[in-house]
């Protein structure tokens, strides 16, 4: 099997029926996040606030289920834990109007946004967000029918079973129907592919051992223990 | 061997190149024409099927800045990790596609790059090792806009991740063909003028490097691919021009810039 093939497993009762396998993620899409960097934000290298979406992918190979340990590097104390809904594509969005946006979501699904802590957003870090297993995503699709408001559902963290973080898809700077409209501006999504919206800022960090647990209403939970790589 | 996956009368067929005599309407001394043969057969004219991307194109790893000229030609210092970017399925064509660019930009480039088609599954594999996991080439064409650049994850989607700005193909050609991919001419033409040229030889990091490197953190499987980068000689093209992009052993890329209107903007 593929590295991060697994994901296919993941059930989904509802056309597309199954993931596409291609993940992509906003950066600093949540004011929380944006809001921890501060002035750096208006400081080199970035010189000012991103103005389009900063969009990063999550490979194939970063692609996990619920239970799936996540392995931290040697040298790496802990990692960071970006806790997002991710919409589902159901059917081939390609400049869809913000109105009618939601109308091209199959559903919904917790993605969690593994990273070696990296506090430099200049360039891509795919050494820091594309290791093998840094994406569990499940621990399935929620129609989007099930869920009444995308955009006030709220996100829990817990690590070892004590609540690290709470927030709410309310304070994302674009909400789901916005962002999905800038983005397929650009680049057309289709059936299976997701779409993860952003995290809260700072994100919760976790320790070899731990076991990191995110809630978000409607969605279920996503549990994953973290765990020393193995030399 | 060289293969392309092809559309031809309303199946995917792979593809090996061939020959048509010349058409009867033509001079008599005009050379043979370009064409494909069918798995089943058949033997087509080039400009009478669809090309696809001419393999299954896994994860799509793509490396900026990795020549020494082009890095300068941008005023970049030196670096001491290469610099990657992924894309996904959504932005690759095939040969003889049309990449959109945009009204009102005012920079869009094409990079010609080698592209690495990984064969065997490639996790924390050395350099002494990595080219056994290599299963071939092609020529890619990674269009940039320039005009959307922002100093977040830089370059970002907006600018490396549009629908038709990765162009792979024509041919899928086996490594065992490929002498040395260190040392490969490069080309660009813009409507015949021959606009950008390297050697893959001037990498600043070779396929073994990059193999080794990106393996050491994310396991790479068959049908991933790593565009290399591209050298100096990146112009701005305009709609209706057409981009050549080629490859000592591996081909010619066509593509054509188009305007809005082609797509319905």
């Amino acid at each position: 099997m593929l590295a991060g093939a697994g994901f296919l497993s993941i059930p989904f009762d509802i056309p597309p029926y199954r993931l596409s396998g291609a993940v992509y993620g906003a950066l600093l899409n949540h004011r929380s996040a944006l809001a921890a960097l501060g002035e750096a934000a208006n400081r080199p290298p970035y010189n000012a606030p991103p103005k389009a979406p900063v969009l990063y992918i999550k490979p194939r190979n970063t692609l996990a289920l619920p239970g799936d340990i996540v392995r931290i590097p040697a040298g790496t104390p802990e990692l960071e834990v970006g806790a997002c809904v991710g919409v589902v594509i159901g059917r081939t969005a390609c400049r869809v109007a913000e109105s009618r946006a939601l109308d091209y979501a199959a559903g919904y699904l917790i993605v969690a946004d593994v990273s070696v802590p990296h506090a430099n957003y200049h360039r891509p870090s795919i050494r820091f967000k594309a290791r093998d297993g840094y994406c569990p995503l499940g621990p399935k699709v929620t129609a989007r029918a099930a869920v009444a408001n995308p955009d006030a559902l709220t996100i829990r963290i817990f690590v070892d079973d004590l609540l690290v973080q709470s927030a709410s898809t309310a304070d994302l700077i674009r909400p789901a129907a916005r962002l999905l409209a800038e983005v397929t501006e650009f680049m057309t999504l289709v059936p299976g592919d997701v779409l993860a919206l952003g995290a809260a800022g700072p994100a919760p960090r976790v320790r070899a051992g731990q076991m990191a647990r995110i809630e978000i209403d409607g969605l279920g939970s996503l549990s994953n223990r973290f765990m020393d790589a193995v030399p | 061997m060289m293969r392309a996956r092809v559309a031809y009368a309303g199946a995917i067929h792979d593809a090996s190149p061939a020959t048509l005599p010349a058409p009867m309407s033509s001079a008599p001394a005009s050379p043979a024409q370009e064409a494909v043969r069918l798995a089943d057969g058949r033997v087509v004219a080039a400009e009478d099927v669809v090309w696809l991307p001419p393999f299954e194109v896994g994860t799509v790893v793509a490396l900026g800045l990795n020549y020494a000229d082009h890095a300068k030609e941008l005023a970049i210092k030196h670096q001491e990790e290469p610099l990657v970017f992924l894309k996904g399925p959504g932005t690759l064509l095939g040969h003889r596609g049309m990449t959109r660019r945009p009204a009102g930009v005012k920079f869009m480039h094409y990079e010609c790059e080698l592209a690495v088609i990984i064969g065997r599954p490639a996790k924390q594999v050395a350099r002494s090792q990595a080219m056994q996991h290599v299963a071939g080439y092609c020529v890619a064409n990674d269009y940039a806009i320039r005009d959307y650049l922002e100093n977040w994850y830089r370059p970002n989607l907006r600018v490396k991740n549009r629908d038709g700005g990765t162009v792979l193909g024509p041919w899928f050609v086996d490594a065992a063909d490929v002498e040395d991919p260190a040392a490969l001419n490069l080309r660009t033409f813009v409507n015949g003028k021959l606009c950008q040229q390297g050697n893959t030889r001037d990498l600043i990091f070779d396929i073994p490097f990059l193999v080794e490197y990106l393996s050491s953190f994310m396991t790479l499987s068959p049908g991933d691919v790593i565009l290399t980068g591209t050298p100096e000689g990146v112009v701005n093209v305009m709609a209706g021009d057409v981009v050549t992009c080629e490859i000592d052993g591996l081909g010619r890329l066509v593509n054509t810039i188009a305007a809005d209107d082609e797509f319905g903007r």
